[in-house]
């Protein structure tokens, strides 16, 4: 157990400290961080799928006046380590997909270093590329772990008699499209490299993490971290994307290296973000479920068929959550990967649980039908009274009220009946459960000083718009009692202590703890009457932590369906979540987290899909103009409630982590309010007009 | 080529030289320093870039500068005057309308052409009646408001900042 905070500034909804600079536009993201001279980069990219640099002509480009330099394979610095193929950029000739880095050009402006970069001639061998996902590729294999190191398949029990010998089985395949992150603000870096300064190299860029940042930028280029600042105030969307740093960040940091005492931007093209920044794979999600006559699981199974690139390895963890989100006796869990010539999939929001949500949750539904018990009622039946993985008790685990909560909220009991029309709308709602880790990372420092009368907080912590620029200070005031207006927080410099990235929703958890430890240490240090420069550091891993307990936030959501009978229009008025998330730091942030991941699940659900095609090996529609992402205009009333729940076991402010778990389960939700309007089952997402019109005749 | 233009840009007169391929945003962004609107797409996709170009909402990506000679500019930092935030600007602040904050300036600048367009009692895809005035409903507003993405989904918080803007109550 944890001794948790008094909560005082703690639970209110105040106003974004950094909100007045952002609505005014005047909070400085990396690429437009006030510099000297600024010299611009573009990247040139491979225009083959795989294959190999033969001949590179640069000399068009070099003649263009204002050009600083053309870099390649052929003359770009030798990197100190190629061990992430991923980040080695401009190391090799040898291509692994569409795309990838060839070169760079650094101009006195943005125009001429893109009239540049086109005119770099590069021909290819081209080799022969694979880059189709299918269910049986003949180079499947089993990754040694999934992200980040979980096992990567379970057994327990015996499936296959359970599937034999049950009341009611369902056993069906479901798939999740490639999505692309794209945050608002594109991957953007501006780098000076100054060697006559005392840090000589200087790194604004957008990432989720300025430590961790850090961190690969001296392992790739054989820098000390005294020789490396890397500055980040602000982050126009992440979304996990700019969790790990891509190749964007090294080739703006090579391109800086060639131009030194000349400072560098390089923004990448919304078109480039789809070949360099990062994906969802696509997941293929076979699943088994056997029910006996009252609905309780006697087996749960989910083989999993994912893609990975050539050059670096990503396990997207699917099948976890179905580890551990209801009882069954009988339990598998599978991950097999296809190496593909494509781009590095990577950490997209709910890495694993995000898509691990859907094929089961659905898959729950099909059950709930075939055994005509509500789906509501048929979660609940299933819940597990300790963590059916791993056998520890919950530290918390309240789906069941948000369930029934939701249900309430949403007037789930007077639901209509399957293949309700009203007018020229078929109307349906569907439910499904919602889930996502409580993590902590090993690694966080805060600073607590006092200084002219304020008390300052420091750690290198990313505010990704989550609201850590507002919500740390809440904590701080809690853990020092003192008001919140008294307690001045400075995040995003690697001058600051060392901070955890953010991602895992373990942001505010890890961070907390951190200013939570150095906070009581100053007061036991200096009393409640310090002087001024007094300090104290504290760091997470003096921080309580429960690893006796399966720590987890769950939720509930609940959709509305509206689909035309005569066009398949598929409308969402309504989707409400209820969560059980322990304690929430601030509930206007919160609330925004929260209906901004649901609403990223509706798009998941409706909308979103990167087209793969396989004869050029890209995402064929890689624009915000072809990659539909959720509009105003597509949002109905989306609401997000949550419990107010206790839990002393997690952490010293009880909090759970809301940044992923508002995305998971929502899409599952919409597709089986799809189900109940029109009858049609559609099992791979998106849901589009055209899978569902077939069926409304 | 270059080409001498003078634009009025938040209210500051300004003359200055730049490239014809140069677009109205990249001059504003990389040769005034005015970092306010946002480049997330650069192809008119995304609305991060929304000024207020002569009055009327515009998407600064897709202008060339040189194409603007004389042009008033106004930025969402340009709305908040002597210190005070725009209505809009205030109303995104109270409803929580933005997280990262990127897309926000854009939105802004989208609003405050919105509001405006209503009041022209210009109709809409969404407006029932395309002769009687329009009202800021939520479906008008939603409608008016979707050539501006925002990735964070603020959407449900964005649509009652207008209108409370606008002087509706949601």
């Amino acid at each position: 157990m944890t001794e948790l905070l008094e909560p005082r500034a703690i639970g209110r909804g105040l106003v974004r400290r950094d909100g007045e600079a952002k609505v005014r536009g005047t909070a400085t993201y990396a690429y437009e961080t006030p510099v000297e001279r600024p010299a611009y980069a573009f990247p040139v990219q491979a225009t083959v799928a795989r294959g190999r640099v033969t001949a590179v002509d640069t000399s068009a480009a070099e003649a263009l006046d204002g050009v600083l330099a053309v870099l390649t394979h052929e003359n770009a610095e030798r990197l100190a380590s190629t061990d992430d193929q991923e980040l080695a950029v401009l190391q090799s000739a040898e291509v692994a997909f569409r795309g990838q880095l060839v070169g760079v050009v650094v101009a006195g402006t943005s125009e001429l270093a893109r009239q540049a970069a086109d005119l770099v001639r590069v021909e290819y061998a081209v080799e022969e590329h694979d880059s189709e996902l299918v269910v049986d590729h003949p180079a499947l294999y089993k990754p040694e772990k999934v992200n980040p190191s979980f096992e990567t398949d379970t057994a327990e029990g015996d499936v296959a008699a359970a599937m034999a010998t049950a009341h009611a089985t369902v056993e069906q395949t479901y798939s999740t499209a490639m999505y692309h992150n794209n945050p608002l603000e594109p991957h953007a870096t501006t780098a000076l490299w100054d060697p006559s300064a005392e840090v000589p190299l200087t790194v604004w860029d957008s990432t989720q993490g300025v430590h961790p940042d850090r961190a690969a930028v001296c392992e790739v280029f054989g820098l000390g971290q005294e020789q490396v600042r890397v500055i980040c105030p602000y982050v126009g969307g992440g979304f996990g994307s700019k969790g790990t740093p891509h190749a964007n960040v090294m080739l703006a940091v090579l391109a800086a290296r060639a131009v030194p005492g000349r400072p560098v931007k390089l923004a990448l093209t919304r078109q480039q973000m789809f070949f360099l920044a990062g994906y969802r794979t696509p997941t293929i999600q076979r699943m088994q479920l056997a029910a006996d006559r009252t609905g309780r699981l006697q087996a749960i199974a989910i083989d999993v068929v994912e893609q990975t690139s050539r050059i670096k390895e990503f396990a997207e963890q699917t099948g976890v959550p179905t580890r551990m989100m209801y009882a069954s006796p009988s339990r598998r869990t599978t991950h097999r990967l296809a190496p593909l010539d494509v781009p590095v999939p990577s950490w997209m929001r709910a890495p694993g649980e995000c898509p691990g949500m859907f094929g089961p949750e659905v898959a729950l539904d099909e059950l709930a039908e075939a055994l005509g018990i509500d789906p509501v009622e048929l979660r609940i039946r299933n819940e597990p009274a300790v963590d059916p993985e791993t056998g520890k008790p919950w530290s918390s685990r309240h789906l069941v009220e948000c369930l029934r909560e939701g249900a309430e909220r949403f007037g789930w009991a007077d639901r209509p009946p399957a293949r309700h029309r009203e007018g020229d709308w078929f109307v349906g709602t569907g439910v499904a459960s919602s889930v996502y880790p409580t993590m902590r990372m090993a690694t966080s420092e805060a600073v607590v000083r006092f200084e002219n009368g304020r008390y300052v907080v420091e750690i290198g912590a990313a505010d990704l718009g989550t609201g850590a620029w507002t919500v740390l200070p809440q904590i701080a005031a809690d853990a020092l009692d003192v008001p919140v207006d008294d307690v001045e927080v400075r995040i995003g410099d690697t001058r600051l202590p060392e901070a955890s990235v953010a991602g895992g929703s373990s942001g505010t958890n890890t961070w907390g703890s951190a200013i939570t430890v150095a906070a009581r240490e100053f007061r036991a240090k200096f009393g409640r009457d310090p002087g001024d420069g007094d300090e104290v550091s504290g760091s997470v891993d003096q921080a309580a932590m429960d690893d006796t307990r399966a720590a987890y936030a769950f939720g509930a959501q609940f959709a509305e369906v509206r689909v035309n009978a005569d066009t398949g229009e598929l409308r969402v008025p309504r989707l409400y979540g209820v969560f059980a998330a322990g304690r929430i730091i601030n509930p206007r942030t919160a609330r925004s987290q929260l209906i901004g991941g649901m609403t990223m699940g509706l798009s998941m659900a409706l909308h979103e899909n990167s087209v793969w095609d396989p004869r050029i090996g890209q995402v064929a529609n890689h624009d915000l103009a072809e990659y539909h992402v959720t509009v105003n205009a597509d949002v109905g009333d989306v609401q997000a409630h949550w419990l107010d729940e206790h839990d002393p076991y997690v952490n010293a402010m009880g909090s759970k982590g809301i940044g992923e778990i508002g995305i998971t389960g929502t899409a599952a939700a919409v597709v089986n309010a799809v189900h109940r309007a029109t009858g049609v089952r559609v099992r791979d997402l998106p849901v589009t007009l055209d899978k569902v019109l077939p069926g409304l005749s | 080529m270059d080409a001498e233009i003078s634009l009025t840009v938040d209210g500051v007169a300004r003359r200055l030289t730049v490239d014809t391929r140069t677009t109205l945003l990249d001059t504003l962004r990389e040769r005034l320093g005015n970092c306010s609107p946002k480049k997330g797409c650069d192809h008119g996709q995304c609305g991060a870039c929304t000024v207020l170009l002569d009055g009327e909402r515009a998407l600064s990506c897709l202008a060339l500068a040189v194409a603007h000679d004389g042009a008033e500019i106004t930025t969402a930092d340009g709305l908040a005057r002597g210190g005070e935030l725009h209505p809009v600007q205030q109303a995104f602040l109270d409803r929580d309308a933005f997280q990262c904050g990127y897309c926000t300036p854009g939105q802004i600048c989208s609003a405050v052409g919105v509001l405006a367009e209503v009041d022209r009692g210009w109709p809409s895809h969404a407006s029932p009646d395309l002769v009687a005035d329009p009202e800021l409903s939520h479906d008008e507003v939603a409608e008016r408001m979707s050539g501006n993405l925002c990735r964070c989904a603020a959407y449900v918080n964005i649509v009652p900042a207008v209108q409370q803007a606008g002087g509706v109550q949601a």
